[in-house]
């Protein structure tokens, strides 16, 4: 029984080689090319496949073999969750979207010719290209962290994955008693409470599991960027003696042999574990291709009523990689809802068809405080055309009054509903 | 599997509608290539837009995931979508965020995703 249904799917894959399914076969054009497939380019693909009716041809370039999600990532570093549960395939972005998913890397762009060549040598040809590459981290921005984030000793894990597990060893392997430290770059940078969640999880853990043990937080920023009291409230009562919090403290410098972190003006810090998170800009291939042109040449311009490119014509912008508009966090969620402003522009202008004038966003960020309680920041956005940005629609948004397990029960099915929402 | 559905000419059966079909046609030339997308014009792919913004949290197209506790709400009653909307924008139906975002969307709009969400099958 189990020997025919192997054969039976053997031939399934085979039937399958054959369609539009095969990533070995990459067409020399296609109408959309996307290059990232993260939250914002693997929504675009799907709505653009959508919205068009399954008319416009879609070519997602990504060379990951499946998507693993930052948001919930921190529970993995916290223990309560596993890599396995924070990923998803882009199977169903071919089988149930026809989208041709390519595993490589795009490694130039020529927005002259509108073609994509990929690391494997092809070249595909587009009408509109969609780049989604999310954020490069600025290694060179503090001295000695690229050699130590090279040897492992000191992690980033801000790209949810195998470092996502690797800082979690780290964890597991120091002793009761040591210190973690976690630094934390000006904004913007990529998911402004996920340092604050990272540091509940870690002390979660160090709770339960190490109780001797310490959480530093070192922030360049002035005070906690985000969810501020509602943070501060759960490391004074929940995490009292575990948590500290230092504002205004801009990493400079790194020793990972002396396990020290240096500063712009305070003293030195040791800790056993350090989680350095350095300055932050647009994805490698967005930079190269000179889409960087806004924010100290970190960040890529876009006209937010269709995310097309303020640098390249017939090439949109998506997610954290973009120059953010007012109260625009950088966020899944966000990136989400850039993907399907940008495919419905997409689809409208290769229709002949006006843009819409008045686009919507909406965003949703909750973060556990622990590993069943949370708490979030919601808002809406909405285009204003007079001023071309976009701003939160007056009277909306919020954060929540405390954190509650009610909303820990609405964060994973936030979290299964939008993978299954860009993926699904 | 759904295979990939190629472009196709754009068929005007009603006679009302061949203005409209040549009038897209002129489109298509001016944008040489162009698909002929999806059926019901510009109006209805900003309405599709609109409700997108619902999808992060309830699902595409309205439908969430099996067992999640954020609801379906494609298929829900017209009436019953727009009262609730209103009575999150309001304050009358408490919520944990949804009393939040309802307070972005205009009462047009609210009335916009209550056809639109009542009108697709759960």
């Amino acid at each position: 029984m189990q020997r025919r249904s192997f054969l039976h799917s053997s031939a399934a894959l085979g039937l399958l080689g054959l369609g539009a399914c095969a990533t070995t076969s990459i067409p020399a054009k296609a109408r959309v090319v996307v290059v990232g497939g993260g939250y914002g380019g693997a929504t675009a693909a799907k709505y653009v496949r959508m919205l068009s009716d399954y008319k416009i041809d879609v070519v997602l370039v990504e060379p990951n073999e499946a998507f693993v999600s930052c948001p919930i990532s921190n529970l993995v570093i916290g223990g309560s969750r596993q890599l396995a549960d924070i990923t998803t395939p882009y199977s169903a972005l071919r089988s149930k979207h026809g989208v041709t998913v390519v595993r490589d890397i795009a490694k130039t762009i020529d927005t002259a010719k509108k073609t994509v060549t990929l690391g494997g040598g092809s070249t595909i040809a587009y009408d509109k290209l969609i780049v989604s590459p999310g954020i490069d981290l600025m290694m060179g921005s503090i001295e000695g962290l690229a050699a130590a984030q090279a040897s492992g000793q000191v992690l980033q894990a801000w790209k949810a994955g195998p470092e996502t597990v690797a800082l979690r060893r780290q964890l597991e392997a120091m002793p009761d008693g040591g210190v973690y430290a976690i630094t934390i770059p000006e904004a913007p940078y990529r998911c402004p409470p996920g340092p604050y969640e990272r540091a509940c999880q870690v002390a979660w853990y160090f709770k339960t599991h190490k109780p001797r043990s310490k959480v530093l937080i070192l922030d360049a920023n002035q005070d906690v960027t985000s969810k501020g009291p509602l943070f501060k409230k759960v490391w004074a009562e929940q995490y009292k003696g575990i948590i500290e919090y230092r504002g205004q403290h801009k990493a400079t410098a790194v020793d990972a042999k002396a396990g020290v972190i240096k500063f712009e003006v305070q003293d030195d810090v040791k800790a056993q574990v350090l989680n350095v998170l350095p300055n932050m800009r647009a994805g490698a291939i967005a930079v190269q291709t000179g889409l960087n042109n806004l924010g100290s040449n970190r960040w890529c311009g876009v006209n937010y009523q269709t995310f097309e490119s303020t640098a390249a014509k017939d090439v949109h912008v998506l997610g954290d990689s973009i120059q953010i508009a007012p109260g625009m966090p950088k966020s899944g969620h966000m990136a989400n809802s850039h993907g399907k402003v940008a495919a419905a522009a997409i689809v409208a202008e290769l229709s002949g068809w006006a843009v819409n004038p008045a686009p919507m966003l909406t965003n949703t960020c909750y973060s556990f405080v622990d590993n069943k309680n949370v708490i979030h920041v919601a808002s809406v956005h909405e285009y204003v055309a007079a001023e071309k940005t976009f701003k939160t629609v007056a009277g909306s948004g919020g954060v929540s009054t405390a954190p509650t397990e009610l909303e820990g029960v609405y964060a994973m099915n936030w979290a299964q509903n939008i993978w299954a929402d860009s993926l699904g | 599997m759904k295979q990939p559905i190629q472009a196709q000419p754009r068929r005007c059966a009603a006679a009302g509608r061949l203005v409209a079909g040549l009038l897209l046609a002129t489109a298509s030339l001016a944008h040489a290539q162009a698909p002929a997308a999806q059926s019901g014009g510009a109006d209805a792919l900003y309405l599709r837009s609109l409700a997108a913004t619902c999808a992060n949290c309830h699902g595409t197209e309205g439908r969430a995931v099996d067992g999640s506790a954020v609801a379906t709400i494609a298929g829900l009653p017209r009436d019953y979508l727009s009262t609730q909307l209103k009575a999150f924008k309001n304050g009358t139906r408490q919520a944990t965020v949804m009393h939040q975002l309802a307070k972005g969307y205009s009462d047009a709009q609210i009335e916009q995703l209550a056809a639109y969400f009542s009108a697709l099958k759960k």
